[in-house]
């Protein structure tokens, strides 16, 4: 009895630490967050979207978002940005990818930022040439939708693996939203710019933690 | 074996019969109204009609089988389960009985294919019918046509009579047949407006037509029903019925504000075929 | 009980730890996926230079699975017979199974059809394990309507594997264990047409269920167990654990029923005619006819769908000139006839129980035959109910509206097959009994629910809906498991040779049919309020109900978790041996003794009279003619 008993337990510690782990490893596999910068100009997030992810990185050939400061210092491999509700939030984004184009040139357009309209480089625009697009900050659920200008094919000194600095070749982009009611709010890009997938919308672009992300609203 | 002289038949067919006369009313009376997709538009109507005569038709099939079984349960149980195994009659089958349910089975189901296939024939009930429809309804042909432009991971909606400006939100007019052209740019989605009734696939490089002829001014949702990918569940967004003067108003400010964007568009197509090969960055 | 006694002495083998078992199969198994792996980093074509931008090689990937199955198999000894023949050995099938004391015959290849039965019980039940506690997983995500627990890949990965783990797994569940025990027992014969085949299906089965499982290493696939393309074309290395998966169940389903039907038409008994054979045994035909003609569709299919990741081919991307209607079609082809292999074999379980607990012969033997065959052949012609929105050409829908509701007509005759046996029966309500009436009742809504999604305008609404999901759990979880169940308390003492608590048993199945009824039957009203399946949000206006339906599903996972312990109650602590013939059953298997032999018989029987000889005619005696003839043999 006592040994019937011990194999019985034996097997069943065995199948609660295989079930454990199991689902463990899914439970920790949540990206990180980051919370955005408190600063006299207001609430402010800086991203910066690069070609290609660190080399130590599971997938260092994905392309990905990062979080970063106004220096473009101190990178992050961060998709989940928390936000304070009902704000003025200022957004900065280092644009260090070559352009893919847009499937829906639709998409090429401003919508949902304040004034309509975004700064690339310095100039006010609304729209760029659906071609040149590199990556698009979109936050279906805000309808707040801005495209990322690629970088030049031919430009010097581009940046490869995060993490990038301001002497390599980028794009700066600002643009100011309102951050809604509290709650989650999945941001995603709409440029096909999975390198090798069919589509260019498999792996990173389907795989939170790279082109896809939150905004946590609190 | 003891004789059990009770007319077991009768007494079933009478229970069956007094449930069904209550159940069906209420099925078709108090649950029927309230069954999707409700009654915004003439399909979704006429989806309901299909739903409340499926309903009343499943009470009576569902009550002879349930008040059988629990009849059979209740009278022919072995209450002494610790006694004797006794042994019930060597009954093997029954050929009238066989061949009534084998009728009664085979009309019900040919008066269900008959129905839904005039029902489907008639409207078209706002499914997606593929690049030329089985059915065109009345009025299809000065239809409003709006495509509906699927990708991962939202919809856009196109209005080729309108200058070819795509708007992120579907907005129509009431009263007016609407043709609605559903393809997708990437996998394959499907466009599920519930309240309009309408379901329609978006595949890529295919330009699935479905018909609703819209009813009063409402609001309604917009899902994508087939798993394309992670942020599936996200996939969705809101539309509007509107009265025609205000739908007028409408896509006048709507060509004013989209109109420079659809520049960059394509022209208008049934379908479109962006590289598969992503170039990447 | 003299049936070993007979037998020759076993052939003295040594078998130690080194030799043809799990555990080498295991080294074996991960030794060849490394070698095939590293093989496959040689292939690497300039037609195929995405996999430097995308950081995974699918033909390392798929080739290491192939090459950890080969070793697997290799391990557990399956190349030795046909190595040796090939040598010039002579055939050295053991012509008698001998009794094996001890769990050592569990753990490796074996050719006695009781021994791969149990092997296939607790294998598919470990994956049922899986499976089910995905499910939980996925409803406590759904218990609030925004994200909060898991991401949206493992959320779609969670429902992928589900999906695929109780559709590829299960569709063996039943046949698995039952077919593979029973068939034999109850056509007279002694083992099954093809031993070492039925072991290969048991244990590619295994293989096939650890590398869908694997799919969790390479970032899960979000496609769901249908794998619509281009989708899967887009997906990330876990969608090459997918195509692994289904592919080696579909090799496994066609072999099982090859060899099933290859015994059942060749290996009866003396006596035993097609109009003798039991009903259980004409279900196991029945999905035989489908499994060995949908499975290679489905085969053929997932080489196509490899070939788009590893060669670029293109079937199924419309962009390079290939179609997405393709694979609906096809995995349709096989899938709809696939649903009808989880479905049918439980009728056949619960027609054969029937008479036993209503102590009368089978009502409409023929009728119930011929139901569960037109079933089968109808299930070929149904496939495109599947994609009544889906943007093919409408010009078939009122065909194939009417063709999915005729297939009603044979699932019909079961039903009232069910109504006519009970009927002025002296039904005992038993445990298996029970499970058994469950069965009618949720297999009935079901049904009717199927008959909304058959009808166009009304699927318009339904399809792709919680309607949808909550309409084939009806069928699949209420029937097949119910009547799984059914077949476990019913057969579990013959085949374990313990007793299994009544009372128990009683508390298990009335706390399953709550809950599982109320699991699945609000998440009717969820579709009919429009929401889409597989989704990880949710309308607000929903949240009531689906908390509902969460909390009874984890009610259902308390309730087949009471049920594990009531198994190993019964057969590791309390140890009661079993009665032979517990039921007062007449059918040939309860009249062997308990255990039963290595060898089943000890003479082959010979068949005679009515296979339900049930009941008495008014005058007093017993129908049906006698007993089979083997009850003196042991």
């Amino acid at each position: 009895m006592v040994k019937r008993s011990l194999f019985v337990l034996t097997a069943a510690l065995i199948a609660a630490v295989a079930i454990t782990l199991y689902v463990v490893l899914y439970l920790t596999h949540v990206p990180d967050s980051a919370r955005a910068a408190q600063t006299s100009a207001g609430t402010e997030l800086y991203l910066a979207t690069v070609p290609a992810s660190e080399d130590s990185d599971p997938h260092p050939s994905w392309v990905s978002y990062y979080q970063t400061n106004i220096h473009d210092t101190n990178w992050q491999h961060k998709t989940t940005y928390i936000l304070p509700a009902n704000t003025l939030v200022h957004v900065t984004v280092y644009q260090y990818d070559g352009d893919s184009g847009l499937r829906n040139p639709f998409i090429s357009q401003a919508t949902g930022t304040v004034g309509g309209t975004f700064t690339l480089d310095g100039k006010t625009v609304q729209a760029i040439d659906p071609d040149t697009a590199s990556h698009v900050f979109a936050v279906p659920q805000l309808g707040l939708s801005v495209p990322l200008q690629g970088v030049d094919d031919n430009a010097k000194n581009q940046c490869g693996n995060a993490p990038c600095t301001l002497s390599q070749a980028h794009q700066t982009i600002t643009f100011t939203f309102r951050t809604g009611a509290k709650g989650l709010y999945r941001w995603q890009c709409f440029v096909p710019c999975a390198a090798g997938y069919i589509d260019g919308f498999g792996g990173p672009m389907q795989t939170v933690g790279y082109m896809d992300g939150f905004l946590k609203v609190v | 074996m003891q004789t059990d002289q009770t007319n077991h038949f009768r007494r079933l067919a009478w229970i069956w019969f007094i449930a069904t006369a209550i159940l069906t009313p209420i099925v078709i009376f108090v649950l029927g109204p309230g069954l999707p997709p409700g009654n915004g538009t003439v399909q979704a109507a006429g989806q309901v009609t299909d739903n409340i005569v499926l309903m009343a038709l499943s009470v009576p099939v569902a009550m002879a089988v349930l008040v059988t079984l629990a009849y059979e349960i209740w009278a022919f149980r072995e209450r002494d389960l610790d006694g004797p195994v006794l042994e019930g009659p060597a009954i093997t089958g029954n050929s009238s009985i066989q061949m009534w349910w084998l009728i009664i089975t085979t009309s019900l189901v040919l008066f269900l294919a008959g129905f839904g296939s005039v029902r489907l024939l008639e409207d078209g009930s706002g499914g997606g019918q593929g690049p030329s429809p089985l059915v065109n309804p009345a009025g299809s042909k000065k239809a409003l046509q709006v495509q509906v432009i699927a990708q991962q991971w939202e919809f856009t909606y196109r209005y080729p009579g309108y200058g070819g400006i795509e708007t992120p939100n579907l907005v129509i007019p009431a009263n007016t047949m609407v043709e609605f052209h559903v393809t997708s740019l990437d996998v394959v989605h499907s466009f599920w407006a519930y309240q309009l009734g309408v379901k329609a696939d978006a595949n890529p490089g295919i330009d699935n037509i479905a018909y609703v002829k819209t009813k009063a001014p409402m609001s309604f949702e917009v899902h994508c029903a087939e798993l394309c990918g992670v942020w599936h569940g996200y996939m969705f967004d809101a539309g509007r019925v509107v009265s025609k003067a205000d739908f007028a108003t409408w896509i006048a400010k709507a060509q004013k504000t989209y109109g420079p964007a659809a520049k960059s568009l394509p022209p208008y197509s049934k379908t479109y075929f962006p590289s598969p090969v992503g170039r990447g960055g | 009980m003299t049936a070993t006694a007979n037998a020759p002495a076993p052939h003295a083998q040594r078998r130690g730890v080194l030799g043809f078992n799990l555990l080498t199969a295991v080294i074996l198994g991960v030794a060849g996926y490394w070698i095939a792996y590293a093989l496959g980093g040689l292939i690497h074509g300039a037609s195929i230079d995405s996999f430097d931008d995308t950081g995974q090689n699918d033909v390392q990937i798929l080739l290491g699975y192939a090459g950890g199955v080969v070793g697997f198999l290799v391990g557990l000894g399956f190349a030795n017979y046909p190595i040796k023949r090939t040598l010039g050995h002579p055939p050295n099938i053991p012509t008698h199974e001998v009794d094996e004391p001890g769990i050592g015959k569990y753990f490796r290849m074996t050719t006695d059809h009781k021994v791969i039965s149990m092997q296939y019980f607790i294998g598919i039940g470990i994956f049922f394990f899986v499976g089910g506690l995905n499910a939980m997983l996925i409803r406590t995500e759904l218990l609030s309507p925004t994200t909060h627990v898991f991401g949206a890949n493992q959320y779609l990965t969670l429902v992928g594997m589900h999906g695929s783990m109780m559709m590829g797994m299960m569709t063996s569940g039943m046949l698995g264990p039952f077919a593979n025990y029973l068939v034999p027992l109850l056509i007279g014969s002694r083992r099954m047409a093809f031993p070492r085949i039925e072991a290969l299906t048991f244990w590619m089965l295994m293989a096939a269920g650890c590398v869908l499982v694997s799919t969790i290493f390479f970032g899960g696939f979000q496609t769901g167990w249908t794998g619509y393309e281009p989708l899967g074309a887009q997906g990330t290395a876990g969608y090459d654990a997918y195509l692994g998966f289904f592919a080696l169940v579909s090799i496994s389903m066609c072999l099982l029923g090859l060899n099933l039907a290859a015994t059942i038409v060749t290996m009866r008994a003396p006596g035993m005619t097609w109009s003798r054979l039991p009903v259980f045994v004409w279900s196991v035909l029945a999905t035989c006819v489908l499994m060995v003609l949908a499975a290679p569709m489905l085969t053929a299919t997932l080489l196509m769908g490899v070939m788009d990741r590893t060669m670029y081919s293109g079937f199924f991307v419309p962009g390079l000139g290939g179609s997405a209607f393709l694979w609906e079609n096809l995995f349709w082809v096989f899938g709809h006839p696939e649903v009808y292999v989880l479905a049918i074999p439980g009728f056949g379980i619960v027609l054969e129980l029937l008479p036993v607990f209503a102590r009368k012969p089978l009502w409409g033997y023929r009728l119930s035959v011929a139901g569960m065959m037109g079933v089968a052949l109808f299930s070929f012609f149904v496939w495109q109910h599947h994609l009544f929105v889906s943007g093919i050409d409408a010009d078939l829908r009122p065909f194939y509206m009417l063709s999915t509701e005729i297939i009603s007509l044979p699932t019909g005759f079961t039903f009232l097959c069910v109504m006519g046996t009970l009927w002025r029966g002296r039904i005992r309500l038993t445990v298996p009994m029970l499970f058994c009436l469950a069965w009618a009742f949720n297999f009935l809504f079901g049904g009717i629910s199927g008959v909304f999604n058959s009808d166009v305008p009304s699927d318009v609404t339904t399809h792709g809906s919680f309607f949808v999901m909550a309409h084939f759990h009806y069928t699949i979880m209420g029937g097949l498991i119910f009547s799984l169940f059914a077949a476990i308390y019913y057969w579990g003492p013959k085949m374990t040779g313990y007793k299994f608590s009544e009372r128990l048993g009683k508390i298990h199945f009335w706390t399953m049919f709550i809950s599982f009824n109320s699991t699945f039957g609000p998440l009717f009203a969820v579709g009919f309020l429009g929401m889409p399946r597989r989704v990880i949000t949710y309308p607000m206006n929903l949240k009531a109900l689906n908390d509902w339906v969460s909390i009874s599903a984890f009610c259902l996972g308390l309730s087949l978790l009471f049920f594990l312990w009531i198994l190993v109650k019964a057969v590791v602590f309390d140890r009661e041996p079993a009665e032979q013939n517990p039921w007062h059953s007449k059918s040939i298997e309860w009249q062997l003794p308990t255990p039963i032999p290595a060898y089943d018989f000890a003479q082959i029987p010979t068949f005679s009279g009515d296979p339900y000889p049930y009941g008495e005619i008014a005058g007093g005696a017993a129908a049906g003619g006698s007993e089979p003839a083997t009850v003196g043999a042991s």
